[in-house]
């Protein structure tokens, strides 16, 4: 480690003592090798992908739109995402953002009762004796099975596709949660016991932070099936939101507006995905280590 | 008083299980001088981790009781810091910030901020771990994370120091380096220490007194031994010296005659013995 970190030093040292031309050569020579052996590889399966699609459907025949369909038909989606032509005729962006919106209301929700119930069972054998063997029925429970019920409950669809995304987010993060209470080494309750932390000092200091990595891959899970239920929600509760426009572009035999669409839903599943673990690992530095 | 400054009395500890009962401790009683440096020599599982956590409240005892400074003492706290064998810091706090939690716990009510800082890097320093203090334990080598454990406890101004088998799971080299440390510092702050050991060579350079434990089940003390040598004591200067020499000779006596490891021992209430320290114990 020491004898790394004091060549890399020597190194920079010299580096800027000599800044030649060979050694910017070098350097660019190092990114782009980087680059190339990064970007190349899915650069060249996306290409022959889509030239695969190409050809498959510019056969005679052909039930779908060839790529090069899908974006001559849905030209005027991908250069305006933000259009607004009043109702449900509203672009791309839109869509998508009043599905994320749903789905940071019943996620915000799952996060919170999910992260408390977890604790509760981590901390209590008894809640877990009680409530355990429920969540593990309940959570099979496929999301949109919950769908009429929240209906009738709510009578209103915009709660329904809430209540739907938290009670499909919800079971991960409290199952991770608890596990990670659960799993609070001996050795930091004694150091808490040692300093006599009191329970809330106890609660925020200690178990929070030592169980923040099980609680993060929870929260993790939790999102990407939040983004699942959301779409399947709202083809049925219909309205404004990414699911519906799909539906909506099969009741109207657009096919180019679905392709399009799904991979907008794609590109913004992963990115959600990408937050919380950004989140997560910035929160945990140095715990999972 | 600073004669009787620690008082084990008569502490027994039977740990109870649905169908047996392991008698670990029997009548352990020992009395501890202030400043006095004490290490506790015995097999694995001879119920050494016991009477320690039953001295730091972590454990209580089934009967007998503890005395520190004229109070008995029965629940963990900050007057009996501990420095455990896995340093136990917090891997999600920084260096510095493990230390503070603690002394910001046990001093914020009576120190400034700026009192708590200071003593902080304070005792940072003492144990050569300021160039570190934003590092996290796991960016950290093994020898520095029991250093920050040591600052950690020796913070918290205690007045007994609790050391369960602090340099055990260092290689030799650093082990020796920080064991010179813990004797600058001892000379220094003249704690009260209570020190669980492996290592008879380790035992007979840094204590006072040596407390040798038979084995368990039932484990009590069986020899105590006064280590007269000059202090400072050099390692290199006692390999040579004949009083050393018969110190170490009279703790691998007791250890390998007197109290010849009968295979196996008994598992329950005492920590899994792990083949390293099998293996070391075989060598002796």
């Amino acid at each position: 480690m020491t004898v790394e970190s004091s060549n890399q030093k020597t190194g920079i040292v010299a580096a800027l003592r000599v800044p030649t031309a060979e050694t910017c050569k070098d350097r660019l020579a190092a990114s782009g090798q980087w680059l190339l052996g990064h970007l190349l590889p899915p650069l060249v399966v996306l290409a022959s992908l889509l030239a695969l699609w190409e050809i498959l459907c510019s056969l005679p025949g052909a039930m779908l739109p060839a790529p090069s369909q899908v974006v001559r038909e849905t030209w005027d989606l991908i250069v305006m995402p933000f259009y607004d032509f009043g109702g449900n005729d509203v672009g791309m962006g839109w869509q998508v953002l009043a599905s994320l919106e749903r789905v940071a209301y019943g996620y915000s929700l799952a996060v919170l009762v999910g992260v408390s119930l977890g604790v509760l069972i981590g901390k209590s054998t008894w809640a877990m004796r009680g409530l355990d063997p429920i969540f593990q029925v309940l959570r099979t429970v496929p999301p949109l099975a919950w769908l009429p019920i929240s209906l009738a409950a709510f009578q209103s669809s915009n709660p329904s596709a809430i209540f739907v995304i938290f009670i499909t987010a919800i079971w991960p993060i409290i199952i991770n949660t608890s596990v990670g209470i659960r799993n609070i080494p001996d050795d930091y309750q004694n150091v808490a016991r040692v300093l006599r932390l009191n329970p809330y000092e106890n609660f925020t200091r200690i178990m929070l932070p030592s169980a923040a990595p099980y609680i993060f891959s929870g929260l993790r899970i939790g999102i990407g099936l939040s983004w699942l239920a959301i779409v399947a929600a709202e083809m049925l509760i219909g309205g404004v939101g990414i699911g519906f426009f799909i539906w909506d572009a099969w009741n109207a035999s657009m096919l180019s507006d679905i392709v399009l669409a799904l991979i907008y839903v794609g590109l913004v599943g992963y990115l959600l995905d990408q937050v919380v673990g950004f989140i997560g690992r910035r929160v945990t530095r140095g715990t999972s280590a | 008083m600073n004669d009787r400054y620690l008082i084990i009395d008569n502490v027994n500890k039977i740990f109870q299980s649905k169908k047996t009962a392991t008698h670990v401790l029997d009548s352990v009683s020992l009395t501890v001088k202030r400043g006095e440096y004490i290490s506790i020599i015995g097999h694995s599982g001879c119920g050494k981790s016991t009477l320690l956590n039953a001295i730091s409240g972590l454990t209580t005892a089934t009967d007998g009781y503890v005395i520190l400074d004229g109070k008995e003492v029965n629940t963990p706290g900050p007057d009996r810091a501990l420095v455990f064998q896995n340093h136990s810091l917090l891997p999600w706090l920084s260096v510095y910030e493990n230390v503070a939690l603690a002394v910001n716990k046990v001093f914020g009510a009576r120190k400034s901020a700026k009192e708590r800082d200071e003593w902080i890097l304070h005792n940072l320093e003492m144990v050569g771990m300021s160039h570190a203090l934003t590092r996290l334990p796991a960016e950290i080598s093994g020898g520095m994370k029991q250093r920050v454990g040591i600052a950690r406890a020796l913070a918290m101004q205690p007045k007994l120091l609790l050391l369960d088998e602090p340099f055990g799971a260092l290689d030799a080299l650093t082990r020796a380096h920080l064991q010179e440390e813990v004797m600058r510092i001892q000379s220094d702050l003249n704690n009260t220490v209570l020190m669980i050991t492996h290592d008879v060579d380790e035992a007979v350079l840094l204590s006072d007194r040596i407390v040798m434990m038979t084995n368990g089940p039932k484990a009590t003390i069986g020899e105590v031994l006064d280590i007269n040598l000059e202090r400072p004591r050099n390692r290199i200067e006692l390999a040579s010296d004949p009083q050393y020499n018969e110190y170490r000779r009279a703790v691998l006596r007791f250890l390998h005659e007197k109290q010849q490891k009968v295979a196996p021992l008994p598992k329950a209430g005492s920590k899994t013995m792990s083949t390293q320290e099998e293996a070391k114990e075989r060598a002796g």
